[in-house]
C-alpha cells in the first residue's frame, strides 16, 4: 500500500524520474543508474570574416548553437553581410526546432527572420542537416515568407585535413527562389551563389583563424537590383577570419 | 583484523628505496612504492578482515603536475586491498565528499546488495555517511575496485584488489607485484565528456592528413586516397582507435607517469607474478617487456593453463596475470603503449634501484579496415564459410530484454563450423585454429576470423551509425594494430581455464545483443536503445544456463562487462573455455558466452568504456 503510494507520489511529482527507474527494475524512490544524457549546447562561428575586394570590402558572420539531449535540439542560425562602418545590409536569425530522423540527419522546422534588408520579412523554415556520404556538411532548408513566398538555400562544407592542425574548407552557398518578391529584389529563380575556399590553423581545437577566397555571384533580378544600387553583381574576395566553437 | 589506511605515516614508514621521484609523490599510494611482495599467508584472527576507506576530493600531486581527483586514503589508486578466500570480509567506505558516491568490487562475486552500483545494487552512499560492505569472499586471483557513479572514476576513484587462495597457488613465483595501469587528465572530466559531445574526435590528433595522402612506408598514395574515400563515404574515421588520446592524458603505472619510473626489484633467476590490471577509464594498452618472455596463468582474476607470449592488448577492466623469470643482472621495461599510440606508461623491472632500461618508441598508429566495418567482402572469403545456408540471418535480437530469447538453435546459432557450448571438441579445434601456427603469418588479412552470422534488417534506429553485416569470429585474431608485429601476442582463444569445473549443462536459450552507438552524436547503447530508453531489465532465470551472443555492430573495440556472475568465453576450448568478467568485442565480432545465473538479484552490464557507459551503454540484468 505504502509503495503503492509512493509510486502515485512520484508520479505526480515527475514522470520523468518514474521512467528513469524502469530500466533498472529498482524501487521507485532509488536513483536512476545514470539519467538520461543531459543537454549539452554549442555555438559555432563558422565564418566571422572581412572580405576585400577592388569593387567592394566586406564583413560577414555566419554563426550558428544547439541547445538539447542527443535526439531533440533547439537551434540557432546567423548571418548577415555588410561594409565595414556601414550598419548590415543582410541579416537574419532563425531559431529551429531539430530532431534526428536517420543517423547523419536532422530535420529542423523554426522560423527565420531578416532584420535587413527593409522591409523586414519573417518565414516559417522547413530544413534538413546532415552529413553526406564522403562526409559532406550539409544544411538545407526551404522558406515560406509571410508574403507566401517560396525561396531555399544550401550549404555544403568540406574539411580536408593537410596536417592535424591546416585545414582546407571548400564551401559552396546557392540560394534560389519559387516566385518574385520584387520589395526585396528578388526573382524567381537561382539568386546568387558563392563558392570559398578557406585555409585555417587550429590554434586548438576551438580557434582557427583563416584566409581565403570567396566568389560571389547574382543572377536575374537580384543582378539587376544590384546594379540599380551601383553595387557589383560579382566579387572575388579575400577573406580574413576566424572559426571558432564553445 | 587488518586496516588498511593509506595514511601519510603508515607509507613513509614503509618506503623501501624508490626513485627520488617517487619518494616525492606523497599520492601514490604505500603498495606501490614499497614493491613488496604480496604473498602472505591469512592471518590468524578469526574476525572478518576489515578495511576503512575514505573518498576524498582534494588537489594533489599527480602525473608530474598538480590537479583536481577523488582519492581513496588519500591516494591513487587507492590502498591494494588483500582478501583471503574463504573469510569474510568487510569494508567500512567513507564518503568524505559533497556527491554520493560508491565503490563497485570488479570481478567479485557476492551478494547483489553489495556489488556498489548506485541505483542497480543499492542507493549510493551519500555525502559525509559510511556505507558497510559485507560478504564472504568465495573465490582467488587479481581483481580491482572503482566507484561506479558518474565519471568518478576518471577522477581516481579506483584500486587494485588481490584475493589470496585457499589452497596452494598453482604457478610458483619469488614475487609478486600489482601493476595497475590507468588513464590521468588535468582536465574536468564532464568537460571531457562535453567536448565529445561536441566534437567527438576533438582528442584524436592522428587523422587522415593530406600529408599522409603523398604516401607513406605501408601504403602508396593512391591506397591511401582510397582508404580514405572509403572511410569518407561511411561518413566514418579509420583512425577512430580511442575517443581520448594522449593528447589529454598521461598513462600511468601504479600511479607513477613514465618519468616517475615505478620499479620492481628482483634478484636474478627469480620467477616474478606481474597482475597486470587495466584500471584506466577509456584506454586500451599494449603490454609488453622486450627481452622477457611473459608466461600468462590468469585472465580476469581465474587461473588459466600457462601460455607464453610477448605481448597482450587489454580493454578497460581487464586483466592478466603473468610470470617472468629475468635471469640477467640488468633492467628490463615495462611498456604500456596505448592502443592508439598516441602515449604510453612505463616502469622497469630492475636488479638495483636507479637502474633502467630502454624505452621502445612509440609504434605507428593503427588503422581500421574494411572488416572492422563489417563490410561484405565475400569474394575474399573461403569458399564455404560465407555460404548463406551456413551463416543464418539473425534478426531476432533480444530488445527489452524480456521476451529476447530465440530458441536454442544448436549448431548454427553461434559460429559456423563451432557448435555451441561445449561438446563439439572435433568440430572446433579445426575450425577455430585454422592454423596453429597462424600467429607467426602476419601478412594482414590472413589472419581474419571467418564471417560467422549476417547482420538482420533491424539497423537499430537512428541512434546507430552502421551495422556489421558479416560478423565474424574474431577471437583468434590479434588485437587492433598487432597483427604485423613480429613476436607472439595473446589472442583469446590461447586462454584455457586450468580447472575442471566446467558447468555441462547446454544453454536452454540464447540472448543475443548488439553493440551500437553514434560516434559522431556520441551516443552508446545496446540494440540502439540508450539505457533511459528501455522499458526495464533483460531478464536470466534463476539457475538457468543461458548463451549470450553479442555483436559489435560499431566501428570500436568495446569492454563488456557483466557484474555478478561469469561469462564464459567461448572460445573453443570445451570444459576449458575461460571464465571472463569482461570482455572484448572487436569491431564486426560475433563473440558468445556463457552463463550460468546463479546469482539472484539486479546486475549492471555495461560497456566499460566509462564515456560510453555514462552514455547509455549499460542494461541491468535481473536474475530472478
Amino acid at each position: 500500500m505504502k509503495r503503492k503510494q509512493l509510486v502515485l507520489f512520484a508520479l505526480c511529482v515527475s514522470s520523468t524520474s518514474v521512467y528513469a527507474h524502469e530500466p533498472a527494475g529498482t524501487p521507485p524512490d532509488w536513483p536512476a543508474p545514470m539519467g538520461e544524457p543531459i543537454a549539452y549546447w554549442k555555438v559555432l562561428g563558422d565564418r566571422v570574416e572581412a572580405g576585400f575586394a577592388d569593387e567592394l570590402d566586406t564583413y560577414v558572420w555566419d554563426v550558428q548553437g544547439w541547445y538539447g539531449r542527443d535526439r531533440n535540439r533547439l537551434w540557432f542560425k546567423t548571418e548577415g553581410e555588410s561594409e565595414p562602418g556601414a550598419s548590415p545590409k543582410d541579416a537574419e536569425l532563425q531559431l529551429l526546432f531539430s530532431r534526428m530522423f536517420a543517423p547523419f540527419w536532422d530535420w529542423q522546422v523554426g522560423v527565420r527572420h531578416d532584420f535587413e534588408p527593409h522591409p523586414e520579412r519573417s518565414h516559417l523554415v522547413l530544413g534538413a542537416q546532415g552529413v553526406v556520404p564522403y562526409e559532406f556538411e550539409w544544411d538545407s532548408a526551404v522558406f515560406v515568407s509571410e508574403q507566401g513566398d517560396v525561396s531555399a538555400r544550401v550549404e555544403v562544407e568540406y574539411d580536408l585535413n593537410i596536417t592535424q592542425r591546416w585545414v582546407l574548407q571548400p564551401r559552396f552557398e546557392l540560394n534560389a527562389a519559387f516566385s518574385d518578391d520584387p520589395t526585396v529584389g528578388r526573382g524567381s529563380g537561382v539568386n546568387s551563389t558563392e563558392l570559398g575556399l578557406r585555409l585555417r590553423y587550429h590554434l586548438r581545437r576551438e580557434v582557427a583563424p583563416y584566409i581565403g577566397v570567396a566568389w560571389a555571384q547574382l543572377y536575374g533580378d537580384s543582378k539587376d537590383s544590384a546594379r540599380e544600387e551601383g553595387e557589383p553583381s560579382a566579387l572575388t574576395s579575400f577573406v580574413l577570419g576566424v572559426s571558432f566553437w564553445f | 583484523m587488518k586496516i588498511a589506511d593509506g595514511s601519510r605515516r603508515r607509507f613513509l614508514k614503509s618506503a623501501a628505496g624508490v626513485s627520488a621521484l617517487t619518494m616525492l609523490n606523497a599520492f601514490v599510494p604505500a603498495w606501490a612504492r614499497s614493491m613488496q611482495v604480496l604473498k602472505q599467508s591469512a592471518p590468524e584472527a578469526v574476525d572478518p578482515i576489515e578495511f576503512n576507506l575514505a573518498i576524498r576530493a582534494h588537489q594533489m600531486d599527480i602525473a608530474g603536475g598538480s590537479g583536481h581527483g577523488m582519492s581513496i586514503n588519500n591516494t591513487i589508486p587507492g590502498p591494494l586491498l588483500e582478501w583471503y578466500e574463504g573469510r569474510d570480509v568487510v569494508l567500512n567506505v567513507q564518503n568524505a565528499m559533497a556527491n554520493d558516491t560508491s565503490i563497485h568490487w570488479h570481478g567479485i562475486l557476492l551478494p547483489f546488495e553489495m556489488d556498489g552500483v548506485p541505483g542497480v545494487s543499492f542507493r549510493g552512499i551519500k555525502p559525509q555517511t559510511t556505507f558497510q560492505y559485507r560478504f564472504p569472499v568465495v573465490q582467488s586471483g587479481t581483481y580491482w575496485y572503482h566507484s561506479h557513479s558518474g565519471l568518478q572514476e576518471q577522477s581516481g576513484v579506483y584500486g587494485p584488489l588481490v584475493v589470496h587462495p585457499k589452497d596452494p597457488e598453482p604457478v610458483s613465483y619469488d614475487r609478486d607485484y600489482v601493476v595497475m595501469l590507468s588513464d590521468w587528465t588535468f582536465e574536468d572530466p564532464h568537460r571531457v565528456m562535453a567536448n565529445l559531445k561536441k566534437m567527438s574526435d576533438y582528442y584524436n590528433y592522428q587523422q587522415f592528413s593530406l600529408t599522409e595522402l603523398y604516401g607513406t612506408n605501408d601504403m602508396s598514395p593512391a591506397e591511401a586516397f582510397k582508404t580514405k574515400l572509403a572511410w569518407d563515404r561511411m561518413r566514418m574515421m579509420a583512425t577512430d582507435i580511442l575517443d581520448v588520446t594522449g593528447s589529454t592524458y598521461t598513462y600511468l603505472m601504479n600511479g607513477l607517469h613514465p618519468a616517475g619510473n615505478w620499479t620492481g626489484l628482483f634478484k636474478p633467476g627469480e620467477r616474478i607474478r606481474l597482475r597486470f590490471i587495466n584500471g584506466s577509464a577509456m584506454s586500451y594498452f599494449n603490454v609488453r617487456i622486450p627481452g622477457l618472455p611473459m608466461t600468462v596463468i590468469a585472465a580476469d582474476g581465474q587461473n588459466v593453463q600457462p601460455v607464453e607470449t610477448d605481448e597482450f592488448q587489454f580493454g578497460v577492466a581487464e586483466i592478466y596475470d603473468v610470470i617472468v623469470e629475468p635471469t640477467a643482472d640488468s633492467a628490463y621495461t615495462i611498456m604500456a603503449e596505448a592502443m592508439d599510440r598516441s602515449g604510453y606508461t612505463a616502469g622497469t623491472l630492475a636488479t638495483r634501484v636507479g637502474q633502467t632500461a630502454e624505452i621502445p618508441a612509440l609504434r605507428k598508429r593503427p588503422l581500421l579496415t574494411m572488416v572492422d566495418m563489417g563490410m561484405d567482402m565475400s569474394a575474399m572469403e573461403m569458399p564455404g564459410l560465407s555460404m548463406p545456408e551456413q551463416v543464418p540471418t539473425h534478426d531476432t535480437e533480444v530488445h527489452a530484454g524480456h521476451q529476447g530469447m530465440s530458441p536454442p538453435q544448436s549448431g548454427t546459432s553461434n559460429r559456423a563450423g563451432r557448435t555451441p557450448a561445449s561438446m563439439n571438441h572435433a568440430a572446433m579445434g579445426h575450425s577455430i585454429e585454422p592454423d596453429a601456427h597462424a600467429g607467426h603469418d602476419m601478412t594482414g588479412m590472413q589472419n581474419v576470423g571467418p564471417v560467422v552470422a549476417r547482420h538482420g534488417p533491424d539497423h537499430h534506429g537512428p541512434g546507430n551509425i552502421s551495422v556489421a553485416t558479416v560478423q565474424r569470429d574474431r577471437l583468434n585474431e590479434r588485437g587492433l594494430g598487432l597483427a604485423d608485429v613480429e613476436h607472439r601476442v595473446l589472442v583469446y582463444t590461447d586462454l584455457k581455464r586450468l580447472a575442471d569445473d566446467f558447468d555441462q549443462r547446454s544453454p536452454s536459450r540464447e540472448i543475443e545483443l548488439h553493440l551500437t552507438g553514434h560516434m559522431e552524436r556520441y551516443m552508446w547503447s545496446f540494440d540502439g536503445k540508450q539505457f533511459h530508453e528501455v522499458d526495464g531489465p533483460i531478464e536470466f532465470n534463476h539457475g538457468e544456463r543461458l548463451r549470450l551472443t553479442m555483436v559489435n555492430d560499431t566501428m570500436m573495440n568495446h569492454p563488456i562487462h557483466l557484474h555478478g556472475m561469469w561469462m564464459e568465453l567461448e572460445n573453443g576450448h570445451g570444459a576449458h573455455i575461460p571464465r571472463k568478467h569482461t570482455i572484448n568485442l572487436m569491431p564486426a565480432a560475433r563473440t558468445s558466452a556463457l552463463i550460468s545465473a546463479d546469482a539472484p538479484g539486479r546486475w549492471a552490464f555495461h560497456c566499460h568504456l566509462l564515456y560510453h557507459m555514462d552514455m547509455g551503454m549499460f542494461r541491468v540484468v535481473r536474475v530472478s
